[in-house]
């Protein structure tokens, strides 16, 4: 991890934020401000967010994917994110990793979701493989056909953002809090939250081996160049994100019109 | 099989669109086109904006368009809202500066249109335009077939 090393081999730097039970909303602006306002390669390693929150995407509507009543009930937090995609439930036991390019960061990509989704997705091949028969389905990272990755994008002139929820373990029961959303994967076939999901620590031996061999695959890309995370915040990038938490006025008001 | 393709060339000549080997995007030979996919359409000191057919068949199914507001201002180069497909948001860079003077609310309900008709029912902005000199920077039909072929090309 030097510069030297970036310099012999051509690769082109990526700064590494690793951080632990940074809130998700907290990760979430952090992200869109290095997306919007920066010009470096950033990954950004969250292990764990402190309460079970859920995370929708840019269109998400309430109504259609969570239920109301009981997240009002135990307040839940719920967070329209600024990427596209669907709906989350994240805890502490929720792996978040995030890569944020520049066009020129990976020769010959395509600025598009398919191909950046794809990227990633081989990235992850690499990391994950020797644990399960890992694929890329439909945008999801499944060991065989279970759900254990999901991911999201968001794609500007000329840099990109691919993030994932790992869900390295969770509470079945805070998978109540959603619902069948109205649009999703072929490979689900109807099957419940519980039949759907898979928990990574039953294939992979420890969360700082999930780590490692992912950053091994990040590395044949880039020279990973460690950031502190206070460092980041002293960078005093000016950006407004738009991701936010919806008041419980909203949620109210989104719980009437599907009773009116 | 020689003879359709005659036939489809003629044709497209016939309708004012052109059409390249590859992909078999349509391009439009009236409007103007900026380096990130989108097209507008200029009448007098209106225009009319939208992405192009090539950009909407590399994006996939559009579920959702983030509008901007009637009265706001775009620049050119600058993004002034987002289309989501496949999981992602990309943005919408403006080839013109102006103020916005009506916004295709179909869009709200109907986001598949950015697929279906990118260049009539899916069209997104309407601007009046500050400086019609920009039009200069913007490539035509024939280059912006060109630019699109040689992007394909090299990915």
């Amino acid at each position: 991890m030097n510069l030297h090393n970036a310099k012999k081999t051509a690769l082109p730097i990526m700064n590494l934020v690793k951080m632990q039970g940074v809130p998700i909303l907290d990760q979430l602006h952090l992200e869109e401000r290095l997306l919007r306002s920066d010009f470096k390669n950033w990954c950004i390693l969250n292990v764990g967010t402190p309460q079970p929150t859920i995370v929708m995407g840019v269109s998400g509507k309430p109504s259609e994917l969570v239920n109301i009543k009981s997240v009002i009930y135990n307040q839940v937090p719920v967070i329209r994110r600024f990427t596209g995609g669907g709906t989350v439930i994240v805890d502490k036991e929720t792996i978040f990793v995030t890569l944020i390019c520049s066009r020129e960061a990976v020769p010959l990509l395509n600025l598009y979701p398919q191909p950046i989704m794809s990227w990633t997705g081989t990235l992850y091949h690499d990391a994950l493989s020797d644990f399960g028969k890992f694929h890329l389905r439909e945008n999801d990272y499944v060991f065989n056909n279970l759900k254990f990755g999901g991911n999201a994008q968001s794609i500007t002139k000329n840099r990109w953002i691919h993030h994932t929820s790992f869900l390295w373990d969770y509470d079945v029961k805070n998978m109540d809090y959603l619902k069948h959303p109205p649009r999703s994967p072929k490979y689900r076939l109807e099957r419940s939250h519980e039949e759907f999901l898979c928990k990574m620590k039953y294939f992979v031996p420890s969360k700082l081996i999930f780590i490692e061999k992912t950053l091994n695959s990040l590395q044949k890309h880039f020279v990973l160049r460690p950031i502190q995370a206070d460092d980041i915040n002293a960078l005093n990038i000016p950006y407004a994100p738009s991701s936010r938490l919806l008041t419980k006025e909203e949620l109210e008001k989104e719980l009437l019109s599907t009773t009116a | 099989m020689a003879s359709r393709v005659l036939w489809a060339s003629r044709t497209a000549s016939y309708l004012r669109i052109s059409t390249f080997n590859r992909g078999f995007s349509t391009v439009l030979k009236d409007l103007k086109y900026n380096d990130t996919h989108e097209w507008v359409k200029v009448d007098g000191d209106s225009a009319t904006v939208g992405i192009t057919d090539h950009a909407q068949d590399h994006l996939g199914d559009v579920v959702y368009v983030e509008l901007p507001e009637a009265g706001s201002t775009v620049a050119q180069g600058a993004n002034f809202g987002a289309v989501e497909s496949v999981k992602a948001t990309s943005d919408i860079i403006s080839p013109v500066s102006g103020e916005i003077v009506e916004v295709n609310d179909e869009l709200s309900n109907s986001p598949g249109l950015v697929n279906a008709s990118p260049y009539e029912n899916g069209w997104i902005i309407k601007v009046k335009l500050n400086d019609a000199a920009e039009l200069d920077s913007l490539m035509d039909s024939d280059k912006y077939t060109k630019f699109c072929e040689e992007e394909d090309a090299k990915h």
